[in-house]
């Protein structure tokens, strides 16, 4: 009936298709229960609000090009959004194998990525809906993209970016924990001090300067920062002392690291499961 | 001609030794029951002849093809239903097993008509476009098999089908079984229920941590506890420990206390009808009342007993999902 030995453009072809087959699964949740979707969206609007509100009159002293606390406030925001979202992967994963559906799928002639690619792919299309319904929020609260469409594109293509790979890192933590409650908690070990340490929400210069040295090095505050660059234009990236094709290179690099650590250890750890 | 072949399958979970050397052979069109206690080793070995888990040691072949080497052809001609329901509770019936048509390669076309065909026979064509969560606890496993059913599978693992269902409904997925195993599939199901491998499966293996004690149809290993077996029930429960000292000897090979139904059973042999007046005579000497006794041709649980020295739990199972099989033997 079939050749153990498929030629691999065919099992390319297959695999995309089984990827697709899964990414449609899961987007269908979204459909059969709109109120996931209401909630993924709630939390990062109230932390748009709040922040805007809260802390948008205290936090002064931000640079040149960001002089409104929301122009500052949106890039990041619209990252640690992408960050937080990511986690649903893991949970999601967590809930598959609990289920048993998971061992159906791999009992199946199914590409064995196709799971994995499925989920990361939904969770995908689900935070670039998030980003854009919170852009619509900022421009209520009077958020705008500084430097025309192409650059807001490109920011909200970050940010979706930086969301898939820590798909992958969310994939690898359900996977290799595989319970539900505990996933969730330990997402939110690592989660807040790395979205909060960061450029973020404030300038960094604020913190003390141990922490300085982590927020300056860590991820969030260059993609935060990339962002700017991208709503805000050359005024903000030269305050800051950094060329914007510097800022590029290293989310760019950032985002690459991520995932050639986080793809091949969940794929290795679903293999096992 | 064997569709499944397993020799010397060994599978240990660091400690705990879920399969110490299995050997099977299922005769293609036979329904083979793999019988036994929670943890006796068959889920572990359904595991590993779906290719979800590799043995240690040992060699299995599916329909011709080795489990591990030619895991990825040997997928296209299995059907997998797991103890847990194995459906998207968010998708529709109808939706589930679409995508399972569509992860066995069908063309779109013949997913959704091989769908219908399943929706149609398993009696869910009505429920077919509301999501699953919605269907009751016997359409969500009618669903899970219809599931590994899509592909038209050679040979089909269902692994404790009935477990966790009301009587009702175990009896209507009986029916549903017996007739797929009339149009020709291989079927190896696994089971804890004595009845349902008695009322499916042409040949059963009795397994017992991790080995297979004993084969045969239920008839052979009906005779094999020999002849007839004592049923005593004592009207005061408070009573049977006592009551169990005074009869126990009394058969060939010892008998058992049942602590859920406080039933005593004594395989008494060919020699049933002395036996009996004699427990009979035992119990009114201790002043015992005697709710019922009777002699009965023995159950697969009389079996159990005869083999192993030690009764076949029939412990409540825990409702679906509860258990959790990733890690466990």
């Amino acid at each position: 009936m079939s050749v153990a030995r498929t030629p691999l453009a065919e099992r390319v072809r297959w695999a995309i298709h089984d990827g697709f087959v899964l990414t449609r699964r899961n987007l269908i949740r979204y459909r059969r229960i709109p109120t996931l979707l209401v909630f993924s969206t709630v939390q990062p609007v109230m932390f748009v609000l709040l922040f805007r509100y809260v802390f948008g009159g205290a936090i002064t002293d931000l640079p040149p090009g960001a002089e409104a606390y929301v122009n500052f406030l949106m890039p990041g925001i619209f990252v640690q959004t992408a960050i937080f979202g990511a986690t649903q992967t893991g949970i999601g994963l967590a809930e598959d194998l609990t289920s048993g559906i998971i061992d159906r799928f791999r009992s199946l002639p199914t590409a064995r990525s196709a799971v994995l690619a499925g989920r990361t792919t939904a969770d995908l299309l689900r935070n670039l809906f998030v980003v854009l319904l919170m852009t619509g929020v900022g421009y209520l609260v009077g958020f705008r993209f500084q430097e025309g469409p192409i650059l807001a594109a490109l920011a909200i293509g970050l940010a979706v970016l930086v969301g898939f790979a820590f798909s992958w890192v969310s994939a690898t933590i359900g996977l290799a924990i595989g319970e539900l409650e505990s996933v969730q908690a330990a997402s939110f070990v690592w989660i807040f001090p790395l979205t909060f340490a960061s450029s973020a929400f404030v300038p960094i210069e604020g913190m003390p300067w141990w922490l300085q040295a982590f927020a300056r090095n860590n991820p969030v505050t260059i993609w935060a920062n990339t962002m700017r660059a991208f709503t805000l234009g050359e005024t903000y990236v030269r305050a800051i002392g950094e060329t914007m094709g510097g800022l590029v290179l290293r989310s760019g690099l950032w985002i690459a690291a991520i995932l050639a650590a986080a793809v091949p250890l969940a794929i290795r750890i679903y293999r096992r499961t | 001609m064997s569709v499944i072949e397993v020799e010397g399958l060994r599978k240990s979970f660091g400690e705990v030794v879920a399969l110490d050397g299995v050997d099977l052979e299922v005769a293609e069109g036979t329904v083979f029951g793999l019988l036994g206690p929670n943890g006796a080793g068959k889920t572990t070995t359904v595991r590993i002849l779906t290719t979800l888990l590799h043995p240690d040691a040992g060699l299995a072949r599916v329909a011709g093809y080795d489990v591990v080497r030619e895991a990825e052809a040997l997928r296209h001609v299995i059907g997998l239903a797991g103890q847990a329901a194995a459906i998207d509770p968010n998708l529709t019936g109808r939706e589930n097993l679409e995508m399972v048509g569509r992860l066995y390669h069908l063309s779109p076309t013949e997913a959704r008509r091989r769908a219908g065909e399943v929706l149609e026979r398993f009696d869910l064509a009505e429920a077919a476009d509301r999501p699953a969560r919605t269907y009751s606890g016997g359409m969500r496993r009618r669903l899970d098999l219809g599931a590994s059913l899509v592909g038209r599978p050679r040979v089909l693992f269902l692994d404790e089908p009935t477990t966790g269902l009301d009587p009702r409904s175990r009896l209507e997925l009986w029916d549903v079984i017996r007739e797929l195993v009339r149009e020709g599939t291989t079927l190896l199901l696994t089971t804890q229920y004595l009845e349902e491998a008695d009322r499916l499966a042409d040949v059963i293996a009795v397994v017992d941590r991790g080995r297979v004690i004993a084969r045969g149809t239920a008839d052979e290993l009906k005779a094999r506890v020999g002849g007839e077996v004592l049923a005593v029930r004592v009207s005061d429960r408070s009573r049977v420990p006592e009551a169990a000292g005074a009869i126990l000897g009394l058969g060939p090979g010892g008998g058992k206390v049942d602590n859920n139904t406080g039933e005593i059973t004594i395989p008494v042999g060919g020699d049933g009808t002395r036996l009996l007046v004699e427990a009979v005579r035992r119990l009114d000497a201790e002043g015992i009342e005697l709710a019922d006794i009777s002699l009965r041709r023995p159950t697969l649980d009389d079996v159990f007993l005869a083999l192993t020295g030690h009764a076949a739990e029939e412990a409540p199972t825990p409702p679906n999902g509860t258990r959790r099989r990733r890690r466990s033997p």
